[in-house]
């Protein structure tokens, strides 16, 4: 009994120093967002009045919110499938006895290990009209010159590129590990009853993979929600919205236009949204991976 | 993966072409930004074998903006984040792993929540608590969201948890309190956790740049990342042998750290990615 009040004393002991910076740094900000979200932004120190659903209102008539949250979900869609697929490609290839895979490796790889930011600057001056690499290879094939960038049509797509080519290499790691993991006799099982390649991998590889697709794919939704770092160096969003997304509509809410009270009624969208990944998380968790 | 099922005759040349070609299509961003670095600026997107190395524009961007002090931000930045999270996530691991205490469960959960929502999207509200504390521009201000690292809490006591408990009570036999078990058992038996997690602590704040560009506002403060920012979108112009030689610059510590020691970062980040 002594005992177990001692122990219980150091856990929390222990615990304690994380604990408050925890609550101080991500539970007390989604408290104070909710909060937030119904009080009028602050003006001269003074706290701003009550006013209800108001940043709501104006939230569901703010064309470039609309606008930012269905980017994002093109963002969304167009980013995550492609570069877990080319994750796993990158994958299978790396761990085969391929010539040149250690080389294969260092290419995949280096993208993951370059700040976004050096990442956007590069890739800026690859999308230049023409002076840039897209550029010289477009017009020399005979192609009329276009502001890759510039245009609403082109604009998102492009950006897209750039987090699939830094995303794709960081993914191909976590199913590098599982492959690995996967013991060997089933193989040779499968090879003894005479399987072709092709089902070996379909029926046995991909199954055994489905929990590292599914904490990839959780990682990739929280990742096309948190990063805008790319944005914010080659696009400001622009031209015309076509590539802001909802975290760099709430920093130039909240950090150009300074109203906290409507950015903090656009974080609970977004926290909404990350809860939504995390709960489904758990759904799927119990249902379809069978393989934990 | 048994070798049973590697790719075979047609397959694996087709395959090895394919592979080939994505790897050259994936290092092909940086091989230009490299070369457009590396060469005057007149060569910056003419490609001939024996056009000029030169150094000069590491040089000028070198002179052009502070670039020294900046490194030294990050630096201290990353340093301080580190040596706080291992100590922290540590002790905290340690409680998780290994007591007992009303409202274990729910706390563990609550620092979960963490891994969903990170500091990076709760920008508004934490830019506020900097304010009320008074650090705004500050290297503190920078860190303090990430140091309580529900990653790296749930890392190491993942890895804890697979400690023997014979070691840990015949330590206790021999009279050593919590914290020397946890010093003399614990730690050393999950020294490639700390590898594998510092590699990817570091790499994360050596990299971040939305909360240091919204949080710091001088010099004195500012990180490389957001220094190659305000660099590169200032009065530059747009002289790309300058800013891709700065590009190059603030990546290179990882980039070399990487190339150097590539096997122990794949399996740093892999040994992290295994929960």
């Amino acid at each position: 009994m002594r005992l177990g009040a001692i122990n219980a004393v150091t856990g929390w002991l222990l615990v304690l120093p994380a604990a408050a910076l925890l609550a101080l740094f991500t539970h007390f900000p989604v408290v104070a967002t909710i909060i937030d979200s119904f009080y009028a932004t602050s003006r001269a120190g003074k706290p701003g009045p009550f006013v209800g659903l108001e940043n709501y209102h104006v939230m569901v008539a703010d064309e470039v919110f609309w606008k930012s949250l269905w980017n994002n979900v093109w963002y969304s869609l167009g980013t995550i499938p492609l570069s877990i697929g080319l994750a796993l490609v990158m994958a299978l290839w790396v761990n085969s006895a391929m010539r040149g895979r250690t080389w294969l490796r260092v290419a995949f790889f280096t993208p993951t290990i370059l700040p976004m930011i050096a990442v956007a600057n590069i890739w800026l001056f690859f999308y230049t009209p023409q002076y840039g690499l897209l550029e010289k290879f477009t017009t020399g094939l005979g192609f009329a010159t276009h502001n890759w960038l510039g245009t609403e049509s082109t604009a998102l797509a492009c950006v897209m590129v750039v987090a699939i080519w830094k995303d794709a290499g960081f993914f191909m790691i976590f199913y590098l590990a599982a492959l690995q993991s996967i013991p060997p006799s089933l193989a040779e099982a499968a090879a003894l009853e005479g399987a072709p390649r092709s089902y070996y991998l379909r029926r046995i590889v991909l199954p055994l993979l489905m929990p590292t697709t599914l904490f990839v794919l959780v990682n990739a939704v929280i990742n096309s929600f948190r990063l805008v770092d790319h944005i914010v160096v080659m696009t400001r969003g622009g031209p015309n919205n076509a590539t802001s997304l909802l975290l760099f509509h709430i920093y130039q809410v909240g950090f150009s236009f300074w109203d906290t009270g409507y950015a903090a009624a656009l974080t609970l969208v977004l926290l909404a949204i990350l809860a939504a990944a995390a709960i489904g998380q758990f759904v799927f968790l119990d249902k379809k991976v069978h393989y934990q | 993966m048994s070798r049973l099922y590697e790719p075979r005759g047609p397959w694996l040349a087709l395959e090895t072409v394919a592979a080939w070609l994505l790897g050259i299509l994936w290092i092909l961003p940086l091989a230009y930004a490299v070369w457009t670095a590396f060469h005057p600026s007149e060569y910056s997107a003419r490609f001939e074998i024996l056009a000029p190395l030169t150094l000069e524009n590491f040089v000028r961007a070198w002179e052009a903006a502070p670039f020294a002090r900046y490194f030294l931000n990050s630096f201290a930045l990353v340093t301080m984040v580190l040596s706080c999270q291992l100590v922290l996530c540590t002790l905290a691991a340690y409680a998780f792993a290994r007591f007992e205490f009303p409202g274990k469960d729910i706390a563990f959960i609550l620092v979960l929540v963490q891994l969903m929502i990170m500091p990076d999207v709760l920008i508004v509200e934490n830019y506020r608590t900097m304010w009320r504390l008074g650090i705004l521009d500050s290297i503190p201000a920078i860190g303090l969201p990430y140091i309580a690292s529900a990653f790296g809490i749930f890392l190491l006591r993942q890895t804890f948890k697979t400690v023997p408990k014979e070691l840990d009570e015949a330590a206790r036999v021999e009279g050593a309190g919590p914290l020397a078990v946890l010093l003399k058992v614990y730690v050393p038996l999950a020294k490639p956790v700390y590898l594998a997690y510092g590699l990817v602590s570091v790499s994360y704040h050596w990299n971040n740049f939305l909360w240091p560009l919204i949080v710091t506002n001088s010099v004195g403060s500012r990180p490389v990342t957001v220094g190659l920012q305000v660099f590169s979108s200032g009065d530059q112009g747009i002289d790309w042998s300058i800013i891709t030689a700065a590009t190059l610059m603030t990546s290179a510590p990882l980039l070399v750290g990487f190339l150097l020691f590539q096997r122990q970062f794949v399996q740093s980040f892999m040994r992290a990615g295994i929960r």
